[in-house]
Parts: structure tokens; sequence; C-alpha cells
């Protein structure tokens, strides 16, 4: 039986290791082929900024990976635009993540949705089973 | 299809508290534990938040984080159900997901 599965970033990578733990969960989750949901909202948008250079503080940029989940069919990631707003942040300062739509001739679109907390809320009380970061 | 939201940090000191209100449709729970018990109290910043917020959202707090913290009870806003360890499971168990706000 497929579940609905939200996991719900709020947290900046590398300050602590919740962003890379939730990554991890997320892609050893996608080998069981449930209904995979992302959202990032407060902190948890600068997981997805792009251009994150990790060269001198000695730690793994994993945010390449994310460019991956398409590939893994994790292709709802809901992004809180209020939380990018209050940061100064637009969906362009974000990583341009896409995946290929099997039921529309494999074309290329985009992953990520601006959606506001009314839409978030409502996505979280229609999950089955939400893992929280 | 109610969700349980769990707070675990002061909303003094992290986000947590507001975030969770702000995603929160009526008809859930929410309930403080650790330090997230000081939501609970009369008279501070948030209070009158969280008192718009029971108008559609069940409050509950976890009496032994309460105790912990010399909190007294009477200290907490009216509505606001108290509850020990074996609520808490009960309140996992009645609602149909939980969402922990860290």
């Amino acid at each position: 039986m497929i579940k609905k599965f939200l996991y719900l970033n709020r947290k900046a990578p590398y300050g602590t290791v919740y962003a890379l733990e939730s990554l991890e969960v997320v892609l050893i989750g996608a080998a069981f082929d449930q209904d995979v949901s992302l959202a990032f909202i407060d902190d948890g948008v600068y997981q997805l900024t792009k251009a994150q250079n990790t060269d001198d503080i000695g730690m793994k940029n994993f945010s390449p990976t994310y460019r991956a989940l398409g590939d893994y069919d994790v292709n709802k990631i809901f992004v809180d635009g209020g939380s990018l707003e209050e940061r100064g942040l637009t969906v362009d300062d974000l990583l341009p993540l896409t995946y290929e739509d099997e039921d529309d001739d494999w074309a290329e679109k985009p992953s990520i949705r601006v959606v506001d907390s009314g839409e978030l809320a409502a996505l979280i009380d229609e999950q089955d089973v939400i893992f929280s970061f | 299809m109610a969700t349980l939201h769990t707070v675990n940090k002061s909303p003094f000191e992290r986000n947590a508290l507001e975030s969770c209100l702000r995603f929160t449709t009526p008809g859930s729970s929410v309930l403080l534990i650790e330090d997230g018990v000081v939501g609970a109290l009369r008279n501070t910043r948030l209070a009158p938040r969280i008192a718009q917020a029971m108008e559609n959202i069940t409050f509950y707090a976890l009496g032994p984080d309460i105790r912990a913290r010399g909190l007294e009870e009477s200290r907490i806003i009216d509505g606001i159900r108290i509850v020990d360890y074996a609520g808490f499971v009960d309140l996992t168990a009645e609602h149909d997901r939980v969402q922990a706000w860290l």
C-alpha cells in the first residue's frame, strides 16, 4: 500500500546535521515507492539555495544531491513563500530542481512549488507519515 | 484527519511555536513538551497569540515538564489541558499523524 510521506525541513544546512540527515532519509525512503513530498519552511529554505560553497568550512557541500531527487521520483518539493520573503529570497535564488514527467512524454518540469502557509497546513493534514527535521 | 503538533522549544529561544501556529488547521491539537511548556504560561508575550489560536485549536501541556521547571500549574493559561505521559500516548493514538516542531 502506498502511503503519503512528508519530509518537513526547518533548519539551515551545515550548522546542524538535520538537513543532511533529512536528505539521506529521503534518498533511502525513495527505494520504497511511496508518495513522497518535501517541504522547506523557516530556515529550511536555505537548504535549497544555489551556489553553496563549503570549500573553506571543511564540510561536504551536499546541495548538488537535491538535483538527483527527480531521478528518484521525488518531484513534489514545496517551499513556503513567506519564509522566502522574510529572508529576502526568491525562487530564483534556489536550485533549479526539475524532473522528467513520464505522463507527458518525459517533458522536463520544475519540482519546486512556492506555496503559502495555508496550502502547507493542508498538505500536512493529508499525510500518513511526517518526518520532522 | 486531525494532526497532533508537538513543540519542544521555548518560544523565547526558537520560532517553533509561532511556526507551528502558522501551519496548523482548525481542529488540530498542539501539545507543548520539554522547554515548549514555557509557551503555556500566562502573561507572556506569546499569550495573546495562544488565546487567539485556542478558538479553534486544542492545546495541551505536559505536566511533568511544567513541574520539573518549577512552574505551577496555576500559572498555565486557562483552557490548556495538562496531561501526563499516559495522556501523551493517548493523544498520539487519537490523532492521525504527529508533526514535531523541533
